[in-house]
């Protein structure tokens, strides 16, 4: 299929997709419309010949963050509750201020004239991208590699402790009493 | 299989999914909602550094693996927002942002 095609039909989706999130009253379908962008993102991703970056995107992403939301809404909210929107006069000056940044951005870019690089171009294929990712040469990733796992290790915990049932104060406070 | 679509149409493409984001975070009252839009908003800078990577910087993979950090951010940080907003469900029985107004109760 001709590239131009595929790109419209995506670009389509993402907008499309990405208005009704921030628009729908239902909870639920705003995250819905959601993985529809998402997916439509990976799409671009393999467009452009990313694969392994569109892979984490479909996995993470698609998989990981959409179901965790919609668990998150099923346990806070009633499926048939409408979400209170922003009054009229809010919503108007909102729109306002991102139409206008909008317009500032785009006006930017189209003048801008970017200047690609000349040298040669290195494959993004999945071997090449593993090896960069764990070596610590040049032109290596190993140091952020770790940093973020560490991170993702730390956020693990930190939500557990936080979304715990009791609170660790009122533990001790309990096991005060008892003594 | 992207030689005739110019660098243009994805920044633009981009800046419209952010500033979509943007309406979606000033509107909305509901916390988790307001969490989608962070993520649209996160979606829309993924696509510029992978767009520039692509079209100005090939000869690296900066902006992939820019791009690999990113997502990995968002996922810890929908993971933590989640477990605040379910606590702060239990303490105020809502997660509409103008209800959660007391440090303690």
């Amino acid at each position: 299929m001709d590239s131009n095609i595929l790109f419209s039909l995506f670009a389509g989706a993402i907008l499309l997709f990405a208005i009704l999130t921030v628009t729908t009253r239902k909870v639920l379908r705003a995250a819905v419309y959601l993985l529809f962008v998402l997916v439509s993102t990976a799409g671009l991703y393999f467009m452009l010949n990313y694969n392994f970056l569109a892979a984490v995107q479909l996995t993470v992403y698609a998989g990981g963050i959409v179901v965790l939301m919609i668990f998150s809404i099923l346990l806070t909210s009633h499926i048939s509750e409408k979400a209170r929107m922003a009054t009229l006069k809010e919503g108007v000056f909102s729109a306002l201020t991102v139409v206008a940044g909008a317009l500032l951005t785009i006006v930017l870019i189209i003048n801008h004239k970017f200047v690609a690089t000349t040298e040669p171009a290195i494959s993004t294929d999945v071997q090449n991208v593993g090896r960069q990712l764990i070596s610590y040469g040049e032109n290596g990733y190993a140091l952020p590699f770790e940093v973020i796992s560490v991170l993702l290790l730390a956020a693990m915990i930190g939500s557990i402790i936080v979304a715990r049932k009791e609170s660790l104060a009122s533990n001790v406070k309990s096991t005060d009493n008892q003594e | 299989m992207t030689g005739n679509i110019p660098l243009e149409y994805f920044l633009v493409l981009s800046t419209l999914m952010f500033f979509t984001g943007i309406f979606g975070f000033l509107t909305r009252r509901n916390l988790i909602t307001m969490l989608m839009s962070i993520e649209l908003i996160l979606n829309a800078v993924n696509i510029n550094f992978v767009a520039f990577n692509h079209y100005l910087y090939p000869n690296q993979l900066q902006g992939h693996f820019f791009t690999l950090i990113i997502i990995a951010v968002a996922a810890a940080e929908a993971a933590v927002a989640i477990a605040i907003i379910i606590n702060i469900y239990r303490s105020f029985k809502s997660i509409e942002v103008d209800k959660v107004n007391q440090m303690k109760n």
